[in-house]
């Protein structure tokens, strides 16, 4: 794996998040009945800063969870790497909340779709959207963001990794290429 | 740490990794249990096949809810009323399971050996359920997990085991999970009751409660298993009771905030005083509800584990 090309660096990443904090505001119309629920592990730590932002902005803290998809995955028995369970993290009823997912790269879907099943089973919300930090296309499923940080064309050869310095002691979006 | 068997047969084949990856694992999946829908589709299309040779309520009921709440499916098969009963053998029972494409057997076998021979043979997933006097690996589990999950680790811990060491599962089990994670383990019984040969698993011996009691962070108290007793090596009840079973006063020479566990079920006035079994010290019940979270750890675990599994002897 190579590092290709620079997407986004901390200031253009950290100017994409205070975007989508706006935009989720002004599409909700302000913070009653929000919350915000990050997918493991780079989800959680974007559904963190947005939910900081969204303070600044709005002077509400809303409430934030972590989901932890593992156990809804459609694919379990095809991955060579076998998935550690973590803990699902949500301490407030998401029932007739508007739930804003969180993740950091939007591709084929199937992560968002067992995202969705895993939030249905803890609860009935008024309305999920989806905020994504990069959408680089290739879906294999019928899902869209509501809220993209940057749009990146790629090549299924090609990924894209999100750094964050919660994990990765830097921030940046790029592109490597597999060989 | 990637799990890569297909089986759980005992904790004395695990390494301390392993071990650590269950309770992990089992950690993230105790929430599911606190969930309005008690349901992950984690095993959905699964099929699991409790086999029992010895009658047991609380595990069975336990297997069950584990895999009930991973959306798997599962058939109940008490040996007494199967066809065990018209001479059929236990690999055949086995094979048969194996041929109605059924994915995990959980076995409970009288005879010390048996879920490790039925694993040879067949090339479906088999958790012990508890064989003989030999393993109970997912009580064991349980309790370690109950251990860390009151006291923040097992590193360092000094853990009494009293009751009817001879004749435990539960106890060997629990020796060999306990000293891989690195607690100290002290057995207690009448002396009859302690098997020889058994400090070379690891553990401490001595015959006077008082002793046992005295440094122990927990104290795993034995059901006396009155079921199992060929001749005349059980005490009388009352004197059981009096010189080893666990009672408040003792309990005042003890550390005060030393933890009482049981596996169940409990014969109170007994091994333990009514009093103590539902004191604020006693986790009994908590190991109840902490069961299923390493159940389904273990289910979920051993069936990832089937993909990289060698192939049945025969």
């Amino acid at each position: 794996m190579k590092d290709k090309v620079k997407l986004l660096d901390k200031d253009s990443l950290n100017r994409c998040l205070v975007r989508i904090a706006h935009e989720i505001l002004e599409k909700n119309k302000g913070s009653e009945d929000l919350c915000l629920v990050g997918i493991r592990n780079r989800g959680a730590y974007l559904a963190r800063r947005l939910v900081d932002c969204i303070e600044n902005i709005d002077k509400q803290r809303i409430p934030v969870g972590i989901l932890d998809i593992t156990l809804y995955r459609d694919d379990l028995s095809l991955i060579a790497a076998q998935p550690v369970v973590h803990k699902t993290e949500i301490d407030f009823d998401i029932t007739d909340k508007n739930v804003v997912l969180v993740d950091d790269v939007l591709y084929t879907g199937r992560t968002v779709r067992a995202a969705l099943d895993a939030l249905i089973d803890l609860g009935r919300p008024k309305s999920i959207q989806l905020a994504v930090l990069v959408d680089r296309g290739h879906r294999e499923l019928p899902i869209r963001a509501d809220y993209v940080g940057k749009n990146i064309p790629t090549s299924v050869d090609e990924a894209v990794e999100v750094r964050l310095i919660e994990a990765d002691s830097k921030d940046e979006v790029v592109i490597v290429t597999k060989d | 740490m990637v799990w890569a068997r297909k089986d759980l047969l005992g904790l004395e084949d695990l390494n301390k990794e392993e071990i650590e990856l269950i309770l992990a694992t089992a950690e993230s999946f105790k929430e599911v249990s606190s969930r309005e829908i008690k349901k992950v589709p984690a095993l959905r299309g699964k099929t699991v096949v409790n086999l029992f040779y010895e009658p047991s309520t609380r595990t069975r009921v336990s297997f069950e809810v584990a895999a009930k709440r991973l959306s798997a499916d599962v058939i109940n098969i008490a040996a007494q009323e199967s066809s065990v009963r018209k001479g059929e053998t236990l690999i055949d029972t086995g094979r048969n399971i194996e041929a109605l494409k059924a994915d995990i057997i959980v076995i409970r076998h009288n005879a010390s050996g048996a879920a490790t021979m039925l694993a040879r043979r067949v090339g479906i997933c088999v958790v012990n359920a508890g064989d003989g006097w030999h393993e109970h690996p997912t009580q064991a589990l349980l309790d370690i997990f109950t251990l860390k999950e009151r006291l923040g680790r097992i590193e360092g811990l000094n853990v009494a085991i009293v009751g009817d060491i001879a004749h435990s599962r539960v106890a060997r089990s629990n020796i060999w999970g306990l000293t891989k994670l690195g607690a100290k383990v002290t057995i207690c019984a009448p002396a009859m009751l302690i098997p020889p040969g058994i400090e070379e698993m690891g553990c401490k011996i001595t015959y006077n409660i008082d002793d046992a009691l005295r440094h122990a962070d927990a104290v795993n108290v034995l059901r006396m298993q009155f079921e199992r007793d060929e001749g005349n090596a059980f005490p009388q009840q009352l004197e059981y009771f009096k010189n080893f079973g666990i009672t408040k006063e003792r309990l005042e020479k003890a550390k005060k905030d030393i933890i009482i566990m049981h596996p169940g079920p409990i014969n109170r006035g007994i091994e333990i005083s009514s009093e103590v079994a539902d004191c604020s010290n006693s986790v009994i019940l908590e190991q109840v509800t902490n069961g299923i979270a390493v159940r389904m750890a273990v289910l979920f675990l051993v069936a990832q584990g089937l993909e990289k599994k060698n192939e049945p002897l025969n």
